[in-house]
């Protein structure tokens, strides 16, 4: 049945959240609660060679000041640092040692009984250091960039084929750093329970990693720390790696036996992660006709020194435009900073930015219009496995898409359209991401009052999880939406992995429909065994549906689940079930969308507005239409910011950033934002999983800054490859 | 952020009497610049002067026909008083382009004008900045300066003066009230702010020991023919790259009386008589306003990253000049740039 799944149904967490019951890491408190504020390195590089922390010792209230030369017992073993998304290499490790790998690397705590007193005693702080030579600038360092390993196997020749095509492009284009800045700042409240016993309240995207990862690093028995993360305020992929506050909250708690919370700053937030900056090498080779005949990709980004963060930015063209010729390759560059980290669709949110204005020029200098070009090379197979899709109505996206914002009235020369002083521009932008699912167990436990509690590890990073659990289980157990409650992001619930990489819908949707199939069968195997009952002797299967187990048979016949479980003499009936996916190598998972943009640029001044946004999305069943839409805008409006806003700016001679608050690293505002229109197209997918799910949570954003950046380019004829595209560039 | 004592002035010379007693003293207000800036390390006073319950609230005729406006009036209540809004809308027009409705109701006129440099080396106590610390040298002159000054710089900083509403005042030909310890005075606001010159830590001429009373608008309104045009890196909560305050007064199409101030392009509001000398007299053409804004930005300089702010301050200027010309005066709330 499905009178929730598929509907526009409000946030089930939307009453708390604005009312403020909702609460966070940092809102959590404790008898005899303390406050540890962290003192930040000010060089990338180097070593302490003084820490004087006797002047903040002094002042009234300071309990403790934490550094790598008092601290507790940390593991030395990466093993122990490494959390389950951690890239190759060595994990940083907060006051691990004397070492400085990275402008604003924590290197004290300063623990005080208030939160002020602690971070007015964190100036009294005395360091000295030994400076080393630093480099923190992309472009000086290209020279240096290393080869990374990726899945994606060169086809055919295409070097050749660039050097004998009729048409080429080639270009770089230049994805700048940029930060998540949640609203929320980081923050963990660590709770000492007595006898080492810990419970930790942490921002984060994946409890079970974090509560694995602090056994590891402190040496503890899993029953010894729990962690709970009920409510985060945002995290897009920074939370998704536990971070260093949750080490230093933790490792206060167990110095000083007290409980102890930590919250950042927002100028230290800037010290976590972040999308890398990337320069994307785009060149393609096509036939007159718009055929294409090599695409190559090179990506060239930034890591730090102590790990290798690198994600696919290259390789969406194998997903989206038919190429004989293929090539890729990603390469990193070491640097002295702190490791980036995933942040809203990794990867491609760069490498498709640069693919699609890349296939905008390309299409310019074929005197193809953008889509037909598309559509021309449209790949009905993901080319580097040779393997057919298990959906793809990117067809539908492109047609819904330009039909919806009148993409046949679009004057294809540049700076041909206007309204008034400013110049009008269309552009459009393919977006692909990927379908992928995950192992997630969920437990329901059904009482006799007609209740279901439904728990799993899993996080809700605002992102809906909550409400489409209570979706699905609502509807697969026959409930009003109402009876169901949800309870996550509790380690000690049923696991499940990090909440990212848009797998968290499709895979606990399918845990709660398997658990609430045990909870039928179950209901089936009491109802018939009662004597008498209307379902005895029934063979015929049942459904559960308003609150009663119906016979699928021709009598239709049914009892309350109340009843059943009364006379059964049962209070509670509890499943656990981890999802199940069918092994499948047969086909490609992928989420798609064709977003058009119009932007209006005045003509002298080179103030841009985007004044309409059209995404069409493709992916597969959604599950609600609400927060399915709120998700793509969000996406829309952070695609806004890559073009125009975003970028993290650092002055290479200080290897320090310069913008690490949210007045001057701008965002979109209010009036940035104009229309956007979000259109999901059907895209029925009865292989890829028993719903049909595939996952909304990145491919919004991605394509948006090439459909701006290509509308920028219609409106004035002016080609920016350098994001954000601020009017400095647009003047000349 | 240090520790400091906390005293609250009832009455200005209580204020006046604290800054003395003290010299780490800092006044208080709004609150919304110096308490970033004291979070920052970069404001270390030692005492902090609550003058928020001064009896600076008012705003009056004076006998000449102009308005006086206590140095506490909030920035959004001046904004919407309507004497402002009716005889002066070129300043509601800037104090409602600059922040955000939340700071706006907090802060005051005379922190407003007092409000520091948003440079971020200054902010940034590990990076050299001769305003924070003299001798130091600065950072922007070969570092990231897209923000920075074009007009009157000096080799010892380029910083620019973030405020909008002083440009608008500037403009207007507004005067500020000063009490001190030896009595009042009154100096024109184009000479409050100073040029950084080899001095850049102070960035006004107002005395350690005085305080801004009031502000002070003459006589002349130019109520309809005005325009204060913002051009920023977002459309609204950003500070300029540039922004202009236009006025003029119209006999037919010829120009009778022009003035012209620039934002976010020097240590001060930018007003240079030549550029509206050059206008007085002339018919309102696009010509005549380039030939102005020529002589506004004369001598303008770059560095490494601003350069940009050059063309597109004179391309403000002519923009601000046909819109105050052409009698179509826009709301801040309408972002659209006709
Ligand atoms: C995120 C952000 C964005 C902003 N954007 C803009 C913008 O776009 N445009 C813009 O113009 N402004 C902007 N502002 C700045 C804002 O206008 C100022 O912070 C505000 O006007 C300061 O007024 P206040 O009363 O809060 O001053 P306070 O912070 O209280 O004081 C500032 C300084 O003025 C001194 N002072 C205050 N009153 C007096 C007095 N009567 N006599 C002598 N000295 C005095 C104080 O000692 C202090 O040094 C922004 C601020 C923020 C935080
Ligand atoms: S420009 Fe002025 S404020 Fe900025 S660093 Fe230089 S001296 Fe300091």
């Amino acid at each position: 049945m499905n009178a929730y799944v598929g509907t526009p149904t409000s946030r089930v967490d939307g009453r708390a959240k604005v009312t403020g019951a909702a609460k966070y890491a940092g809102e959590f408190s404790a008898e005899g609660l303390v406050h540890g504020f962290v003192v930040e390195a000010t060089i990338p590089r180097g070593r302490i060679v003084r820490l004087d922390t006797s002047e903040a010792l002094k002042v009234a209230g300071v309990l403790d000041v934490l550094t790598h030369a008092n601290r507790p017992s940390l593991a030395d073993k990466d093993e122990a640092w490494k959390d389950e998304v951690a890239p190759e290499g060595s994990p940083f490790r907060p006051l691990y040692d004397d070492l400085i790998k990275f402008n604003g690397q924590p290197i004290a705590l300063v623990v005080a009984e208030e939160w002020e007193t602690a971070k007015f005693a964190a100036t009294l702080v005395r360091i000295d250091y030994e400076q080393d030579g630093f480099a923190t600038d992309l472009e000086a360092g290209r020279g240096s960039a290393r080869e990374m390993d990726k899945p994606h196997k060169p086809r055919g020749d295409a070097k050749a084929a660039l050097a004998a095509a009729t048409l080429r492009h080639e270009a770089d284009y230049l994805v700048p750093t940029e930060h998540h800045n949640p609203m929320e700042l980081y923050a963990t409240t660590t709770v000492w329970e007595g006898d080492g016993k810990l419970t930790v309240y942490d921002k984060t995207q994946g409890v079970q990693n974090v509560q694995k990862f602090l056994c590891g690093v402190f040496d503890k028995k899993p029953e010894e720390i729990r962690v709970l993360s009920p409510y985060v305020g945002g995290a897009f992929g920074s939370g998704l790696r536990p971070q260093y506050q949750v080490v230093l909250a933790t490792l206060a708690a167990l110095a000083l036996k007290r409980s102890v919370r930590v919250v950042l700053t927002r100028r230290q937030m800037y010290g976590l992660g972040y999308r890398p900056m990337t320069i994307e090498h785009v060149a393609l080779g096509a036939g007159p006709d718009g055929t294409l005949d090599a695409v190559s990709h090179e990506a060239i980004a930034v890591t730090s020194r102590y790990e290798d963060f690198s994600r696919n930015d290259t390789g969406w063209a194998e997903q989206l435009y038919k190429s004989p010729n293929s090539h890729s390759s990603h390469k990193l560059i070491d640097l002295d900073v702190s490791t980036p980290c995933d942040m809203r669709a990794p990867g491609a949110a760069s490498g498709v930015c640069a693919l699609e204005c890349a296939m905008d020029e390309l299409a310019v200098a074929l005197k193809l219009d953008p889509v037909e070009l598309r559509l021309k090379c449209y790949s009905d197979r993901d080319q580097s496995e040779g393997l057919p899709y298990t959906s793809k109505q990117l067809r539908e996206c492109y047609a819904r898409g330009a039909e919806a914002f009148g993409w046949a009235r679009r004057n294809p020369a540049p700076r041909s359209m206007r309204d008034g002083k400013e110049l009008v521009g269309w552009g459009m932008a393919t977006g692909v991401w990927e379908a992928l699912q995950m192992p997630v167990a969920v437990r329901i436990v059904l009482t006799a009052n007609g209740h279901a509690e439904v728990s799993c590890a899993a996080s809700d990073i605002g992102t809906g999880t909550y409400t489409i659990v209570a979706q699905v289980a609502a509807d697969a157990l026959g409930l009003p939406i109402e009876n169901i409650s949800v309870r996550l992001a509790d380690s000690t619930l049923p696991q499940a992995p990090v909440e990212g990489g848009s797998w968290m819908a499709a895979s606990s949707a399918h845990a709660v429909l398997g658990a609430a199939e045990d909870i039928r069968q179950e209901l089936a195997r009491l109802a018939k065994a009662i004597p008498g009952s209307p379902l005895a002797n029934d063979a015929a299967d049942v459904l559960l549906i308003d609150g009663m187990i119906a016979s699928e048979g021709k009598n239709g016949a049914a009892v309350s689940i109340a009843d059943v479980m009364r006379h059964s003499k049962l209070e509670r009936i509890e499943k656990e079930k981890l999802n199940q996916f069918a092994e499948d190598k047969s086909h490609a998972r992928n989420t798609h969308s064709a977003v058009f943009a119009e932007v209006k640029v005045d003509e002298e001044l080179g103030v841009i507005r985007v004044t309409r946004v059209v995404s069409a999305v493709a992916a597969g069943r959604i599950l609600n239409t609400k927060t399915g839409r709120s998700q793509i805008m969000g996406s829309v409006v952070w695609g806004i910011g890559m073009a125009l806003h975003e970028e993290t700016v650092m002055d290479h001679r200080f290897g320090r950033i310069m913008n690490a608050n949210i007045a001057e690293y701008h965002i979109p505002v209010n009036a940035d934002i104009h229309d956007i229109d979000v259109i999901f197209v059907d895209e029925p997918d009865s292989r890829i999983n028993r719903m049909g799910i595939k996952g909304l949570g990145e491919i919004g954003i991605v394509g948006v800054p090439a459909a701006i950046a290509n509308a920028v380019y219609h409106a004035t004829g002016k080609r920016i490859r350098r994001f954000p595209i601020t009017l400095d560039k647009l003047l000349d | 952020m240090n520790n400091f004592q906390y005293s609250r002035a009832s009455e200005v010379a209580d204020a006046l009497r604290l800054l003395d007693a003290d010299p780490g003293a800092k006044l208080i207000a709004g609150g919304t610049n110096l308490i970033d800036l004291m979070k920052e390390n970069v404001e270390r006073p030692s005492r902090l002067i609550d003058i928020s319950r001064l009896p600076l609230r008012d705003i009056e005729e004076t006998a000449d026909g102009g308005l006086r406006i206590g140095a506490l009036v909030p920035n959004s209540d001046l904004a919407y008083h309507p004497l402002i809004e009716q005889r002066y809308p070129l300043l509601a027009s800037a104090i409602l382009a600059g922040a955000s409705a939340q700071l706006r109701n907090m802060a005051s006129v005379g922190g407003n004008l007092m409000q520091r440099t948003r440079c971020a080396y200054f902010y940034d106590t590990t990076t050299p900045c001769n305003k924070r610390s003299p001798g130091m040298g600065c950072s922007a002159l070969d570092g990231l300066n897209r923000n920075h000054a074009i007009l009157g710089t000096s080799t010892s900083c380029i910083a620019t003066n973030p405020s909008d509403m002083s440009v608008a005042l500037a403009a207007l030909g507004a005067l500020v009230h000063i009490a001190g310890r030896t009595g009042k005075r009154t100096i024109a606001l184009t000479d409050f702010h100073r040029l950084p010159d080899d001095k850049p830590h102070l960035d006004t001429n107002l005395g350690s020991g005085e305080i801004i009373t009031a502000i002070e608008l003459p006589p002349q309104r130019f109520a309809r023919n005005y325009r204060y045009l913002k051009i920023r890196d977002r459309l609204s909560y950003a500070f300029a790259l540039v922004s202009v305050a236009a006025a003029v007064e119209l006999e037919g199409n010829a120009i009778s009386e022009a003035r012209l101030a620039l934002g976010g392009v020097a240590h001060k509001p930018w007003r240079t008589p030549e550029a509206e000398a050059a206008l007085r007299g002339q018919a309102a053409t696009p010509d005549h306003f380039g030939r102005a804004a020529d002589l506004l930005l004369q001598g303008a300089t770059a560095r490494s990253h601003n350069g940009f702010k050059i063309e597109l301050a004179r391309r403000a200027v002519v923009r601000a000049l046909i819109q105050a010309t052409s009698t179509t005066p826009q709301s801040q709330a309408r972002k659209k740039i006709a």
